[in-house]
């Protein structure tokens, strides 16, 4: 540098051209070998990154843009209406909503409790030689694609929910008050309760993996001062384990509900595809997701497709919405694991 | 007090029984799925399965077609997603770190992990498909890529930030430049923690089903043309098992089996490199 700024003046008084063009180049080993190539490398990477940005933002912005038709025929009203007829070119959403949530509660309240079990017995109980198989068998089941939960819903679950299920459900829930209303109808296997099964399975892997991981991150000095103390294994687990992971294990949940909101195939195949709100879990219905699969290739009219799109605009809001607060939860107990230790 | 004591080994043991049982209701289903697909995938499988074409209702053929376009689907949305995953995962490890930008982009990039398939169809439909007015087998591997680039993304930054910072210094003390420490000393001291990340995601989009709907469609016939409507497994399996012909159904279930194996053992052999790549 400094031998070029003593030639700088009389260069820029001769010619009027910008002086830095005359600047002589910093010798090359000034600045690590190649600072232009460095700094292409790093926009290239920076620009990918901004790329998976741009890819919400994209989604958000093209699904919105082409749901414009529905919402400006049927406004705020395609929420809460419970109509679907593309003869009359007359469509709501609160089917499919009413679909969806209904499946993902039940896949809930069966995948919660038994992934509970799943997480407890990988961290607590497990002799250390299984541990590792187990694991990984649990994490295969998540691997399985989920058309293949679908058929087995469809070809061996339902016919055998339908002869043996379905009526002992009715047997025992059927005269209390309000359980009862809930089991009414023809048990045919495919439903609402049919769906919300085959959910669970599908979500239990995704909910017990979490959950086994956040078990795990319970420091052992806080285990073993309770089992010393005297407390059995489910004590240790119930007020230990537990409050200390309360976070994560939630978040964990979540990441499972944005799973079983989304699903479509392992769904599509056993809801039985009607857009009905009934009070009987073994009516047939629709989610988002089947209604999308379902339809939009046969959708030929501008509404019609308009107003399955929003259906699509509305489950990716939804799951946005759900699996943001998980992970802002799972990143807390991170972030307080990394305090505590 | 031997009351209280009694009843705390009873709930311990109750809880814990309970807990196996939960354990061995998902080891049932996972069993259980895996021993209808066998007993009905392996009816059908024959040499026919990979010679022969879908065929119509009520015949006999195979799924020659649907492989093939299966396979090049999956491979082109590799091809696009290995790169942009693994520059982008550079990105969040190297240089983004704590930065706003990163952490904002991280967190899209979870989200978009577990974001439901059919809406990443449904915004390849009405960007490109709605566009150019015609289903595609590029628009079924743009498709699969966007699922596929926030695996490559997360695994890639998860490896990366397992190589210790002595590594880096130590090549930046040599005077290497930084892509240069990046490229040739950090990643490849995780490559096969990233591999693992492109063979997961491999795994993860080749049993996709409903991406593909909206997208790459079907065909019943052998197409070389990535800008036709191209057969593939999932949607044919899909079409095949709703059907009430029987043969399409045995069909149906021989390229489940199909798709499971591959799924399976790309999974299994994702694992094993990892653990080697641990070890080392």
């Amino acid at each position: 540098m400094s031998t070029g700024s003593a030639a700088l003046p009389r260069i820029m008084t001769a010619r009027e051209d910008s002086p830095i063009e005359r600047r002589p180049a910093p010798p090359a080993s000034h600045q690590g070998a190649a600072p232009w190539q460095d700094w292409l490398f790093e926009r290239t990477t920076l620009f990918f990154a901004l790329f998976v940005l741009l890819t919400l933002v994209g989604i958000l912005v093209s699904l919105a843009i082409s749901a414009i038709p529905a919402f400006e025929k049927f406004g705020l009203a395609f929420f809460y209406t419970n109509v679907w007829n593309p003869v009359t070119k007359q469509f709501g959403a609160l089917a499919p909503i009413y679909g969806t949530l209904v499946t993902s509660a039940i896949a809930l309240l069966i995948g919660v409790p038994v992934s509970f079990g799943i997480a407890l017995f990988l961290t607590e109980m497990c002799p250390p030689l299984l541990k590792r198989p187990l694991g990984t068998a649990i994490e295969l089941l998540a691997a399985v694609p989920s058309i293949i939960y679908g058929m087995w819903g469809l070809f061996v679950f339902a016919p055998l929910f339908a002869d043996y299920g379905q009526p002992l459900l009715q047997k025992v829930f059927g005269d209390i008050w309000l359980l009862g209303p809930l089991f009414q109808g023809a048990p045919n296997g495919i439903g609402i309760l049919s769906a919300g099964i085959i959910l669970s399975v599908m979500v239990i892997p995704f909910i017990a993996a979490t959950m086994r991981d956040v078990f795990e991150i319970v420091p052992p000095v806080l285990k073993e001062s309770a089992y010393g103390i005297g407390a059995t294994t489910w004590e240790v687990v119930w007020n230990v384990v537990l409050p200390y992971t309360k976070v994560g294990v939630i978040g964990g949940i979540m990441l499972g509900l944005g799973r079983a909101l989304g699903e479509t195939m392992a769904v599509t195949f056993v809801i039985g595809n009607a857009y009905r709100i009934s009070p009987s879990l073994f009516a047939a219905g629709n989610s988002i997701a089947s209604a999308l699969a379902n339809e939009f290739n046969e959708a030929s009219d501008p509404v019609h497709s308009a107003s399955l799109i929003s259906l699509g605009l509305i489950l990716f809001l939804l799951t946005f919405i759900v699996l943001a607060c998980s992970r802002l939860l799972l990143a807390q107990l991170a972030k307080g694991e990394g305090k505590s230790t | 007090m031997t009351n209280i004591y009694r009843k705390r080994l009873f709930v311990n043991r109750f809880n814990l029984v309970m807990s196996l049982s939960a354990m061995a209701f998902g080891m049932t289903f996972l069993l259980w799925i895996l021993y209808v697909l066998f007993l009905r995938g392996f009816e059908t499988i024959s040499p026919a399965l990979f010679t022969q074409m879908t065929p119509p209702p009520g015949s006999a053929g195979g799924l020659a077609n649907a492989i093939y376009g299966s396979v090049v689907i999956v491979a082109v949305a590799t091809f696009i997603s290995t790169p942009i995953g693994i520059l982008a995962g550079i990105y969040l490890a190297e240089y983004g770190r704590d930065k706003p930008i990163a952490q904002v982009t991280r967190f899209i990039n979870d989200i978009l992990l577990s974001a439901p398939s059919i809406v990443i169809g449904l915004f390849v439909y009405t960007v490109y498909v709605a566009k150019v007015q015609q289903f595609s087998g590029w628009a079924g591997s743009f498709a699969l890529a966007l699922i596929a680039i926030p695996v490559v993304v997360r695994t890639t930054e998860n490896m990366l930030r397992l190589v210790p910072s002595s590594l880096r210094e130590a090549a930046v003390a040599l005077g290497a430049p930084m892509w240069k420490v990046i490229l040739k000393v950090t990643l490849r001291a995780v490559r096969g923690g990233v591999i693992t990340g492109v063979l997961l995601a491999v795994a993860r989009v080749s049993g996709e089903t409903a991406p593909l709907l909206f997208t790459s469609l079907s065909n019943q016939f052998w197409s070389f043309d990535m800008s036709a409507p191209m057969a593939n497994l999932p949607v044919v399996i899909f079409q095949f098992a709703m059907s009430p012909y029987e043969e399409w159904q045995n069909l149906a279930w021989a390229g489940a089996l199909l798709i499971t194996l591959t799924v399976l053992v790309i999974n299994i052999l994702a694992r094993t490199v990892f653990r080697q790549s641990a070890v080392r």
